[in-house]
């Protein structure tokens, strides 16, 4: 390495998730390195401040200087080839496409020439989790802010070599050129016989959203090809020599403990049996001898008691547990004296509101393939959180994380069902006592009872509003289902809301969207049912009690789509709201509603949904998002619910629970609003939570029927 | 164990297995042929479709001992080449996939309503596909692939983007 290019990179640590705990520890042997990489152009970031900033200048030579402690984000060989490495994983919601969108946006560089490497906790920096639709507003920026250091470096190199003032050398389509002299370069040529290294500049200037080429535009899936010809495999898909295929034995009841076991059946078939405590599971060659040995197990189990689904809400109401939702906005929030505003109102609402656990229904059940090399151990499963998992399989093996490597090949979804690393640890338990690699896939009735629920809940509302149509007073206590979404967005001068944690019945984790779809049933519900109580205008109603711009601009934009002013053509015919603010994004949900009331049959016929997520990055793909959060979000609303008594499901099967299909499916309008102006921000979750309270509040439209439990109408639509 | 000779995407199997055995196991763990998919178990997911002489059947629920002399095509069986089949190529097309778990399975369903109607209605595909789930909910993507595709299969000319 003789010349340094003279790129004016500010030599900071990068600050993504400095909360977060500490990166890969990577020690720096200069000749692996090269090994693992090869030669060309790198973009790390460092936690070590000092040893960043004693380097000094722009790039620097790998052997020269390299940090401890880096995390490597893009790599340019000599080829030109691009490798971006992030910690985010791919469960449908597209972020392969467009992180690399974003990368050849800042890169100037076509988007074939890039490959994400995702979710491997060996090679990808650090990262919490695919969750809580944080990928845009996070993800999105860092590898922006990593692509534009590249870039600099790469002008950099033409500047040195042309001895040409680099501020008027331009980066563009994959080469760097000088306007001047008319000479320009490819990015592979200038990497060749490279090595060099930068660090993320904490503050270079990226491309203005409005200025965007590839970013902002509806990018295809960039391995498309590979699902539509079935080759991508996915984590039940992959194999090893030598694999065995894993049965876990499950208790008849949750919690149920194990008295004894008899295994000399299954010893005799030549399967590995492991028994380790209440763990029972087999491993054999194949699906169908491990199933066999698996039912020839003998064992005898202690249940307790444990709750139905009949009196579920009571029990909520009735049990409540002292802690924390670490998921949402906070556990209290007060202003005002609601007391005082609910006995001196004219016109006051008390009502009740319930949501039902759901099952998250991921099409490809939970897998891992576990494979043990000494003491080192190597998981490749299907998880919304790679570095969870491997905690979790370091804590249970008892071994330092840095001896575990999950790997997270692009997943059949997750909805927010797949944090925890089930299959991994039993595979992995296992692969342990067969000395063989083993695959675990549970079976579609494994994942409905033992996964984890979308939280059930109860929630109660009182509220007070002047004859005018000003709401006055807001008292929200949401039982067990989360805070997510709980704060109200409409202006009331005395509010009261608080979540109230509960025992749970069943098991309950994260779903797509949180509470925020209870919290916003319940908040839009309510909101239509003062509205009709005054004889005001439900849309009228919001608008007057609403100060948010990015919201009311959603609600008028959807307004106007669905043609809200409208006369209905026939009796049956109902129309609702709802909408809100949530994870950074605003939407509004208009639905036109077939409901009979003779019949009891109820069609979704119409939804009409605006949405405004700051600059969009792929206005297709966010269509895609918006579109499959409505059909999901239809089951849900309509008649997704767990049946459970005493510790067992009663529907955990897909014949038994009905999720939404192709004749669920209503005309679905998406008008999406382009804030060019605002930071992007995900779109994953926030346009599923405005749908249930709008066909909730149109089937009251169309019948007068209020229904205010989730799912709305399980067994169709009865007159109450 | 018997001897099964099966016929899947043109060529000849001949496989030790027992003839109880699931087409869906078969394929995925003797002949490694992976597109199709597990998801349900019980034929009601459409996630394992195959097609066995030209029809869509659920390879979970179908015994293997019971196919043949019928031939077997796979999503692997549908390319000629590097050409992808106008159901597939209609599928990127119109972006008809979010995590794409179903689509192996929905590709394969397409493909038999299309051999049985060339001009399908949009009812007609909403009934014919209703066995088919896509969790992540991109069924109106999916119905404009396969109008997309009985376009392309029929000759007539299709705009080259969504029409969205």
């Amino acid at each position: 390495m003789n010349e340094k290019p003279q790129a004016a990179i500010v030599l900071d640590p990068e600050r993504y998730e400095l909360s977060a705990e500490p990166l890969y520890h990577f020690d720096v042997d200069r000749r692996e390195f090269f090994k693992l990489l090869g030669a060309g152009v790198l973009v790390y970031s460092a936690l070590n401040r000092a040893v960043t900033q004693e380097s000094g200048g722009a790039g620097h030579s790998w052997g020269d200087s390299l940090p401890k402690e880096i995390d490597t984000w893009l790599h340019m060989g000599e080829n030109g080839r691009v490798i971006v490495y992030t910690g985010k994983v791919e469960v449908g919601q597209n972020i392969r496409t467009s992180l690399s969108q974003a990368v050849a946006e800042e890169l100037h560089i076509a988007i074939d020439k890039i490959e994400m490497v995702m979710g491997d906790t060996q090679l990808t920096p650090f990262d919490m989790g695919t969750f809580g639709s944080r990928t845009t507003p996070t993800m999105n920026l860092q590898l922006r802010k990593v692509a534009a250091a590249a870039r600099d470096l790469l002008v950099g190199l033409a500047a040195a070599q042309w001895q040409a003032d680099r501020t008027r050398l331009v980066a563009a389509d994959g080469r760097v050129g000088d306007p001047q002299t008319k000479r320009s370069v490819e990015y592979a040529a200038l990497v060749k016989g490279q090595q060099l290294a930068a660090s993320i500049p904490f503050d270079d200037p990226l491309v203005s959203a409005t200025d965007w080429k590839i970013a902002g535009q509806s990018v295809h899936k960039v391995n498309g090809r590979d699902f539509v010809t079935g080759k991508h495999r996915y984590p039940s898909d992959l194999k090893l020599p030598d694999m065995l295929h894993g049965k876990v034995l499950r208790p008849p009841s949750f919690g149920a403990a194990l008295l004894s076991l008899d295994t000399q059946k299954a010893e005799q078939m030549g399967v590995t049996v492991v028994h380790d405590g209440n763990f029972v599971g087999v491993a054999a060659p194949s699906t169908p001898l491990a199933e066999r040995a698996l039912k020839s197990l003998h064992a005898e189990w202690k249940s307790e008691r444990q709750p139905s689904h009949d009196e579920l809400f009571q029990y909520l109401k009735k049990n409540p547990e002292n802690g924390n939702d670490p998921t949402g906005d906070g556990d209290r929030f007060a202003v005002g004296n609601v007391d005082q505003a609910l006995t001196s109102t004219d016109h006051k609402l008390q009502q009740t509101y319930s949501v039902s656990y759901i099952a998250h229904v991921p099409l490809e059940p939970r897998a891992a393939l576990a494979k043990w090399e000494g003491d080192n151990l190597t998981v490749w499963t299907g998880t919304q959180r790679p570095f969870g998992v491997r905690g979790q399989l370091a804590e249970a093996f008892r071994m330092p994380e840095e001896r575990v490597r999950v790997l997270m090949p692009d997943t059949g979804s997750g909805y927010g069902g797949k944090h925890t690393g089930e299959t991994a640890i039993e595979a992995a338990r296992l692969a342990r006592a067969a000395k063989r690699p083993v695959k675990v896939v549970w079976t579609r009735e494994e994942e409905f009872s033992w996964a984890y629920f979308r939280p059930a809940g109860v929630i109660d509302v009182t509220s007070a509003v002047h004859r005018d149509g000003t709401l006055t007073a807001w008292d929200f206590h949401n039982y067990n289902s989360g805070s997510a979404g709980i704060r109200t967005y409409y202006e009331i001068p005395n509010q009261r809301i608080v979540f109230h944690p509960t025992k749970s019945p069943l098991r309950q984790g994260s779903y797509r969207a949180l509470a925020a779809t209870a919290n916003h049933f319940a908040r839009e519900s309510h909101m239509d049912e003062v509205a009709h109580s005054l004889k005001m205008d439900p849309l009228e109603f919001r608008l007057k009690n609403l100060k948010n711009e990015r919201l009311r601009a959603v609600f008028e934009a959807a307004a106007k789509r669905f043609g809200w002013e409208k006369p209905k053509s026939e009796p049956e015919q109902g129309f609702g709201m709802g909408g809100g603010y949530e994870k950074l994004g605003n939407i509004a949900t208009f639905v036109e509603v077939h409901a009979d009331l003779k019949t009891g049959e109820v069609k979704v016929v119409r939804v009409v949904s605006a949405f405004e997520c700051g600059a969009i990055v792929n206005p297709d793909n966010l269509r895609n998002q918006i579109e499959g959060s409505n059909v999901q979000g239809l089951g849900g609303a309509l008649f997704e619910a767990i049946a459970f008594d005493n510790g067992k499901i009663l529907n955990g099967r897909m014949s038994e629970y009905r999720v939404p299909r192709f004749s669920d499916t209503p005309v679905i309008e998406t008008v999406l609003l382009d804030r060019k102006d605002l930071s992007s921000a995900g779109a994953g979750e926030c346009p599923m939570i405005g749908l249930a309270p709008a066909i909730a509040n149109a089937i009251f439209d169309a019948t007068g029927v209020r229904l205010r439990s989730l799912p709305l109408i399980p067994n169709g639509l009865k007159a109450s | 164990m018997p001897t099964l000779p099966l016929v899947v995407n043109g060529r000849d199997f001949s496989l030790e297995v027992d003839p109880q055995t699931s087409l869906l196991t078969v394929l995925r763990d003797h002949l490694d042929l992976t597109g199709s998919k597990y998801g349900c178990g019980e034929g009601v997911c459409g996630a394992c479709t195959v097609l066995i002489d030209g029809k869509a059947q659920r390879s979970c629920i179908t015994r293997v001992g019971s196919v043949w002399p019928k031939t077997i095509t796979t999503i692997e069986g549908l390319t000629s080449g590097e050409q992808l089949h106008p159901v597939q190529q209609a599928f990127l097309d119109e972006s008809a996939m979010q995590c794409a778990y179903c689509t192996s399975g929905m590709i394969m369903s397409a493909v038999s309503l299309l051999n049985a109607n060339h001009n399908p209605t949009e009812r007609q595909i909403i009934d014919f596909m209703d066995g088919n789930v896509c969790r992540c909910g991109t069924y109106p993507r999916i119905v404009s692939a396969i109008q997309r595709a009985a376009k392309v299969m029929a000759g007539s000319p299709v705009a080259r983007e969504a029409s969205r």
